[in-house]
């Protein structure tokens, strides 16, 4: 298993002599050392361990362990109904409850081919964006802070986030835990106090990104560690399934809002950023560049919202049994791309429930990205793939 | 990229030490416990039973129709029915739940529940300082921990109540008008009956059109 | 009278010791300096510790701490009580002697190099003719305790901490060393005190400070990126990385002996500063002539406290270093930039006094700074990338 890989990266930094310090192979003898990284760690974004071979300082081996967070998540699902799974899907990525339920709920609708109101839908895509720029400000936070700059820009980008969740708990009533999407639309509807506050807090964000991205840009020392870290090759990116910022920061034009054109996301014009270089300061940058994207969207939906119901009428919420089938819905999750597979045999429970996390699909390429680098390094490799445990583990 | 970065940034947390003194945006501390945010109108905490007028018991709305407890995902609610019955707002005789436990441990404060109760008897609490030294059972709220009246819920979700109050007497109404109507039907057929020749098994119940009337609105889709 | 506020140290002591019979009265002397540096520094140490926790919240938009006593000015006493009453864990693998040690050694040398230091007027604890190679004697001693506490912990971890330190100090004390050496060569002694002498003109009422000079500048600049480096303070605290090995070399520190490294850091980045003043900033003289009616130690400490501010505003901002690019740096940028640093105080000595000189070495340093800046970032392919979108 290291064999392969390890020759790919080797060459890689041959030929390319990118930032990063002179490969050494393990020369035979000296012993390597074994570490284990986590999973009480400050900075592994949740319990989560890494074991570690370090030949000196660079890294010759690297298995991830999780499982630290299971919950029972799929099990639990195939004895309540289709419902009551809803709350339980705000815990998966607990930064993103919201388009975990999208998810959900698309993955349901498509199993009883259920229509969804207009009105709906631009709350959902409104909902959904500004979810995803908190969470890109989070993500873009949490690697300054584990590159030392003791939290100082992670307060900025709480701040923001602190006004998007004041408007998620204003509509939905909870704060992270927004449990709002419905099989047919959406829970309750957004009064226009709600639509102009939230117009308030889009006029005030474009400021906000300004600010953080000259953090990215100039800090001489962000980009000497970051440039040319943790290059994840197209090739190796797409066969190995990742998705979602890893996967366009790899140059690959895959946004499944755009492929699939879920939702009514093909009334919006947004731009897919794509990186070149593949590294860790491509992801943060593109991250960077959507939150610049997700705000237009905004403003276009703020815009055009419809009037009329929030909740197809002739949608059921006690009784709800789909007939026999099998669905599989999918979004872009800030994270990746977020599939829920259904499988329903006429009860009121599923008979399975799936989760595709993109959090631990997009882990599976962190040995490949960590070999010959520093174990500091391996720190921020770690931070760029963005994962929440919850999501792994389920 | 000679440093100015570095000055950059320096400057910037020079301008947020700075701020933190004289403006409300860059020290954003709210010093718990004694300043506290204001809680968001909608906000949902935990359940807690309505009750109207001053006698919790008697004013419970809730019927013990045990939807709540079917529905509750982590099935933190332990309803047990009575064995007698108990007048409701429209004069119906209902049945009430002797026991409601919730487990505040448990709850996820998803609030099924609400959307589900057909009665508006159960509602979501915006107090979420709870805890408590009683290891065992204090978190295991019953239901004279739970009951709260129609005037508290009147303070923490205004508009909310108000459209709940709105709705519940537009119910009354409706089976007021309805129970006059099928008054009206039977003294009607009585007086039919009583001019025609008397026939066996004539006993029309009278609690007949009192039922017919309270027809509970199913919770149908959403609010 | 102000001259006697200026002294009031030396004559308290004078009067104190005019109790004792003659024979013990310059040992009682020294004792009663000890004593002051005993009591005064640790005091410092106690208002940097709290300036960096108030001044580093305030940084990130949240306060301090301030439910300990009015603005949280007690509490570095109740911190000083938690690590007296915890528990004192030594590892079983540990080598016992040494773990005891470490922190000990770390804080005997730390105070040491205090004793050369010229507080005020004619206040220093003892003037030796070669005080400042003193001070850097004791300043290197500090790696030792460094590695003695990453080695005796018996924890992969630690090792790596101190084994990082230890590199990184060693690398950075030339760069300190050459940087003052400047300083040397222009005053012509190794003695603080005469050092702080030369600087105490003035000229149409500003002071001969070494940092008001081109080469005292850049000398100044690299001294203090030495100086950082060499507490293990951000962007230089990758040893001690929070986020990567917990805390480093003192990981298995607990209670009194991880106050007294705590003690130890913050106490050599004071006596740092303290050089630091002495060397460029004019120790304890006054910034204008006319303000010489301040006693002269309440410049000294006034400028110590401005150098520690300055730290904790640089750990505030900066993100840190990896192991190998700041020792990239040191070798390959800091100690190139210091010999021309040299070669530049030479010319300026040569050239003679006039407008002249100050405008060529300003230009011969700032000139070499950016070609060498730019040619750097060049070669590693770092900057600013544009990005391409999709539709």
């Amino acid at each position: 298993m290291s064999a392969p890989t390890a020759d790919i990266s080797i060459q890689l930094a041959r030929q390319e002599g990118w930032n990063r310090p002179p490969v050494i192979e393990p020369d035979g003898e000296g012993e390597l050392l074994e570490l284990a990284m986590g999973p009480h760690h400050p900075s592994t974004h949740g319990v989560f361990r890494m074991d570690v071979a370090l030949d000196g300082e660079r890294v010759v081996r690297l298995k991830p362990v999780f499982g630290y967070l299971h919950r029972n998540h799929e099990k639990i699902a195939e004895s309540t109904s289709y419902l009551a799974s809803m709350p339980y899907t705000d815990r998966l990525d607990y930064f993103c409850s919201l388009t975990n339920n999208w998810a959900y709920a698309l993955a349901v609708e498509k199993l009883v081919g259920q229509e969804v109101p207009e009105r709906a839908e631009y709350l959902r895509v409104i909902l959904a964006e500004f979810t995803r720029i908190q969470n890109h400000a989070s993500s873009i936070g949490f690697l300054l802070q584990e590159m030392g700059a003791s939290g100082t820009p992670l307060m900025y980008a709480f701040r923001e986030r602190e006004k998007i969740l004041d408007l998620f708990e204003s509509l939905t009533g909870s704060r992270m835990m927004c449990n709002y999407m419905r099989f047919g639309g959406c829970r309750v509807d957004a009064s226009p106090a709600w639509l102009d506050a939230a117009r308030k807090v889009v006029a005030e964000l474009p400021e906000f990104v300004d600010e953080f991205e000259s953090f990215l840009r100039t800090n001489e020392i962000l980009t000497a560690r970051t440039q040319g870290m943790g290059i994840l090759r197209p090739e190796l990116a797409v066969n190995a399934g990742i998705t979602g910022p890893m996967l366009r920061a790899s140059g690959v034009n895959y946004d499944i809002r755009k492929v699939d054109r879920y939702g009514i996301y093909d009334r919006f014009k947004f731009r897919v950023p794509l990186g070149d270089h593949w590294d860790i300061y491509d992801r943060y940058m593109v991250r960077m560049l959507e939150m610049r994207e997700s705000i237009g969207i905004l403003e276009q939906a703020l815009k055009d919202i419809p009037g009329g119901p929030v909740m197809d009428p002739k949608a059921k919420i006690r009784g709800f049994r789909p007939k026999p089938g099998e669905a599989y819905g999918r979004i872009e999750a800030p994270k990746g791309e977020l599939g829920f597979y259904l499988i329903s045999d006429g009860s009121p429970n599923p008979y399975r429930y799936r989760v595709r996390p993109p959090s631990l699909i997009n882990l599976t390429v962190l040995e490949d990205m960590c070999l010959g680098h520093n174990v500091a390094d391996v720190v921020l490799i770690f931070g760029s793939v963005d994962i929440v445990l919850g999501e792994v583990d389920r | 990229m000679l440093g100015e970065g570095i000055l950059k940034g320096l400057a910037e947390t020079a301008r947020n030490f700075a701020g933190s003194f004289v403006s409300k945006e860059r020290l954003t501390t709210v010093e718990y416990p004694e300043q506290r945010i204001p809680t968001a109108e909608n906000a949902r905490v935990f359940p807690f039973l309505v009750y109207d007028g001053t006698d919790w018991e008697a004013g419970l709305r809730c019927v013990a129709c045990q939807i709540c407890e079917k529905e509750c995902p982590p099935k933190c609610i332990y309803i047990e029915k009575s064995k007698d019955k108990k007048p409701d707002y429209v004069g119906k005789m209902q049945i009430y739940p002797v026991r409601f436990d919730i487990d505040v441990s448990v709850c996820m404060s998803c609030q099924i529940c609400v959307e589900v109760c057909p009665f508006e008897a159960i509602k979501m609490d915006t107090d979420f300082e709870l805890s408590t030294t009683d290891r065992f059972g204090g978190l295991l709220h019953d239901r004279k921990q739970l009951a709260r009246s129609n005037e508290y819920y009147h303070t923490i979700h205004p508009t909310e109540a108000a459209e709940v109050d709105g709705r519940l007497a537009e119910e009354k109404v409706k089976a007021e008008v309805k129970a006059k109507a099928a008054a009206e039907a039977a003294a009607a057929k009585a007086a039919a009956a009583a001019a025609a020749p008397p026939k066996p098994a004539e006993a029309a119940p009278p609690a007949r059109p009192a039922e017919t009337a309270t027809a509970p609105k199913p919770a149908g889709g959403g609010e | 009278m102000l001259q006697q506020a200026d002294q009031i140290f030396i004559l308290l002591r004078n009067w104190i010791v005019g109790f004792l019979p003659a024979g013990w009265q310059t040992a009682a002397g020294v004792v009663l300096g000890v004593i002051g540096i005993v009591v005064v520094f640790p005091s410092l140490f106690a208002i940097a510790v709290l300036m960096e926790r108030k001044g580093l919240g305030r940084m990130q938009n949240r306060l301090g701490p301030n439910r300990v006593g009015p603005f949280g000015v007690l509490q570095p006493i109740a911190d000083a009580i938690k690590s007296l009453t915890k528990e004192d864990i030594v590892p079983l693998n540990a080598d016992a002697v040494v773990h005891f040690l470490a922190p000990v050694y770390l804080v005997v040398v730390a105070f040491m190099g205090f004793a050369v230091l010229p507080v005020g007027r004619n206040m220093v604890l003892v003037d030796m003719d070669a005080s400042l190679l003193f001070y850097f004697a004791m300043g290197a001693s500090t790696e030792v305790s460094i590695f003695m506490a990453g080695w005796s912990s018996r924890n992969k971890y630690s090792l790596l901490g101190a084994m990082r330190a230890v590199a990184q100090m060693i690398s950075y004390e030339v760069p300190l060393l050459m940087s003052s050496i400047v300083i040397v060569m222009m005053t012509g002694s190794l003695s603080l005190v005469k050092i702080v002498e030369a600087q105490n003109q003035y000229t149409w009422g500003l002071p001969h400070w070494y940092i008001f000079t081109p080469w005292g500048l850049a000398g100044f600049v690299m001294y203090a990126i030495s100086a950082t480096a060499e507490t293990n303070r951000s962007p230089f605290d990758l040893p001690e990385g929070e986020s990567e090995l917990v805390a480093g070399y003192f990981t298995e520190y607990s209670g009194f002996k991880f106050a007294l490294f705590f003690l130890g850091e913050y106490l050599g980045m004071l006596s740092i500063s303290g050089l630091g003043t002495t060397l460029f900033l004019g120790g304890w003289s006054a910034p204008l002539a006319a303000l010489n009616w301040v006693p002269s130690w309440i410049w000294f400490f006034s400028k110590v406290m401005l150098s520690i501010v300055v730290l904790i505003w640089v750990r505030g901002t900066l993100p840190r270093l990896r192991q190998d690019q700041l020792m990239n740096f040191a070798w390959k940028f800091v100690i190139p930039m210091t010999l021309l640093n040299l070669f530049v105080a030479a010319l300026w000595r040569f050239m003679g006094d006039g407008w002249l000189r100050w405008v060529v070495c300003s230009s011969i340093l700032i000139s070499v700074y950016v070609v060498a800046g730019r040619t750097g970032m060049q070669r590693e392919h770092f900057g600013p990338r544009s990005y391409r979108y999709a539709e």
